[in-house]
């Protein structure tokens, strides 16, 4: 049974600064795991190097044995919201759609199928009324709620995501937390960059506790502890219940 | 009298340049557009100046091969030389831009003073690329036109979805596996072709304008890429036509200011007029909200007082 992420001995630098040294861990399959750390720990960076998004000076990178550019179809990727201009012309469908352009391939258009799917995927994240909107015209949530319904019309079976809990509501973050909970029961693999420390026991099964290196990596229930945190935030950290 | 001129086959054959190029800088200026280089496409324009003006020097001719190759390679080099000053100094993108862009156009007016100093000096009709002058083309000019705008729109047809992805979300195209890079590049070759054919017509200080007013002009009517894409166009193809028209019929009038003026036009009227988005529309959807709040107001007032009457 192959691991569904591999990774030995990963550095990123930028600009003469080291922000990820020597990162080696594996992950196990269908499981909901956090990347916790604090700011600037290169939580983002750790999962765009493995996507290959920015260049690594070391390391290699295994998706179920093989490199990341041979397994782009099994791949899923929820960017952070701000990384688009939410003013371009197209709407919430078009977007979904886009998705798939990684199973279409370079000459066909996209079809009813695909419209099909894009709708499906709309409506598990709750948007399917919506599918006509003009993205400006979204908030916050609904922005993320697209962009996961987009991860999911790429049928992947390891997903990456980028701080999706960010400055959503209420409403849109239960029901994100309730689509991860569905895509880890289908035996789906989703890695979550997060933020808020305290509602990391309650979505996470297992954590990365990142700063620059790797701290340690496991269940929740052993590694999200007092000491650990403690290691992970250095002085930063003010604690909020007894562990 | 208008119907005249269209009987003219000469004009007829330099109209038909001008709607192809108004057709092809409103495809490439949206994309240009949404992925804010509108301002390259200026710069680009600029250095093509010298290029043209070296061109004729050495070929010692008017071929417009000759002069658009040579517009290409100053246009790349200046292309080159604002991302290199860009990444290696602490100079930003805009401060390089338009330095570059100075000093090409600047050591272009040089060369062509000393071609006009020169004994060809007259027959060069190079200073036309300032300003552009539809009426001054060619038939070659014009083939060579409308078969590079074919290319450009069949480029853009059959990777439409890849550039669209491009453009709204950079990363996540990488993501995917798309050559993001190549594509990038491939916007902006398309966009350095279309000034390098365009300057004849619209002039080097003036093609920028034909880029982004269209493409401006046209997000203001829809929502949805590939409309944006086809108002833009037939922008463009208004803009050069109606300029090249008027141009042509008055004497030394350059092409250049005239189509940039009617693109300006339709670019207000569609700020004040279009659907949804346009001022006058907004303007009037208030005052029709606003009368329905005050009417709304007004019975439920009646209402309390009838309530009162018992």
């Amino acid at each position: 049974m192959k691991s569904p992420l591999k990774v030995k001995n990963l550095t990123v630098a930028y600009e003469k600064k080291t922000v990820l040294k020597n990162i080696s861990f594996e992950i196990p399959e269908g499981k909901l795991i956090g990347i916790i750390g604090p700011n600037g720990a290169g939580k983002s960076t750790l999962i765009k190097s493995i996507l290959g998004l920015v260049p690594s000076l070391t390391g290699t990178v295994e998706i179920y044995g093989k490199i990341p550019k041979m397994q782009r179809n099994l791949i899923g990727y929820v960017p952070q919201r701000e990384s688009v201009d939410w003013d371009f012309p197209t709407d919430v469908l078009d977007v979904v759609i886009m998705g798939q352009y990684g199973h279409l391939g370079w000459f066909k258009r996209p079809g009813r199928q695909e419209k099909e799917l894009a709708l499906n995927c709309l409506k598990q994240v709750g948007m399917d009324s919506f599918s006509n909107r003009q993205i400006s015209q979204l908030s916050g949530g609904q922005q993320q709620r697209v962009f996961l319904a987009r991860a999911l019309a790429q049928k992947a079976q390891l997903y990456f995501m980028d701080e999706p809990f960010v400055g959503v509501d209420a409403v849109t973050e239960k029901t994100i937390i309730s689509l991860l909970n569905d895509l880890k029961e289908q035996g789906k693999t989703v890695l979550v960059v997060h933020h808020d420390l305290n509602t990391v026991k309650e979505y996470f099964d297992w954590v990365i506790l990142l700063n620059e290196e790797l701290i340690e990596i496991g269940e929740t229930k052993k590694v999200f502890t007092k000491a650990y945190l403690q290691k992970t935030y250095g002085g930063k950290l003010m604690m909020l219940d007894a562990d | 009298m208008w119907l005249q001129l269209i009987q003219d086959p000469n004009l007829r054959w330099i109209l038909l340049g001008s709607i192809f190029l108004g057709l092809s800088s409103g495809v490439i200026g949206c994309f240009t557009y949404l992925r804010k280089q509108s301002l390259l496409g200026d710069a680009v324009a600029h250095s093509t100046l010298p290029g043209v003006a070296l061109a004729f020097m050495i070929t010692g001719s008017r071929n417009l091969w000759g002069l658009l190759l040579g517009a290409l390679g100053t246009s790349l080099l200046a292309t080159f030389l604002i991302s290199y000053v860009t990444r290696k100094s602490r100079i930003k993108q805009d401060a390089s831009l338009g330095i570059i862009l100075s000093v090409f156009f600047s050591l272009g007016l040089m060369l062509l003073t000393i071609i006009q100093h020169s004994s060809r000096g007259n027959q060069s009709g190079l200073d036309k690329f300032l300003f552009g002058q539809a009426a001054s083309m060619v038939r070659s000019d014009v083939n060579t036109i409308v078969i590079v705008s074919i290319f450009l729109l069949f480029i853009c047809a059959v990777f439409f979805k890849e550039l669209k992805l491009l453009c709204f979300d950079f990363e996540f195209a990488k993501g995917l596996g798309l050559p993001v890079i190549l594509l990038d590049h491939l916007i902006m070759l398309l966009m350095v072709i279309v000034v390098v054919t365009g300057i004849q017509i619209v002039g080097v200080i003036l093609m920028v304008a034909l880029l982004i007013t269209p493409a401006t002009a046209a997000r203001y009517w829809t929502d949805k890429l590939h409309v944006m894409v086809i108002i833009s166009a037939s922008f463009g193809v208004i803009s050069g036509a109606i300029g090249t028209l008027i141009s042509a019929n008055v004497r030394n009038l350059p092409t250049g200011p005239v189509v940039v003026l009617i693109a300006v036009c339709l670019f207000v009227f569609s700020l004040l007029f279009a659907p949804k988005r346009g001022l006058v529309v907004k303007l009037l959807l208030r005052k029709k909200l606003r009368f329905l709040q005050q009417n709304q107001l007004l019975q439920q007032e009646l209402e309390m007082e009838a309530k009162h009457e018992y």
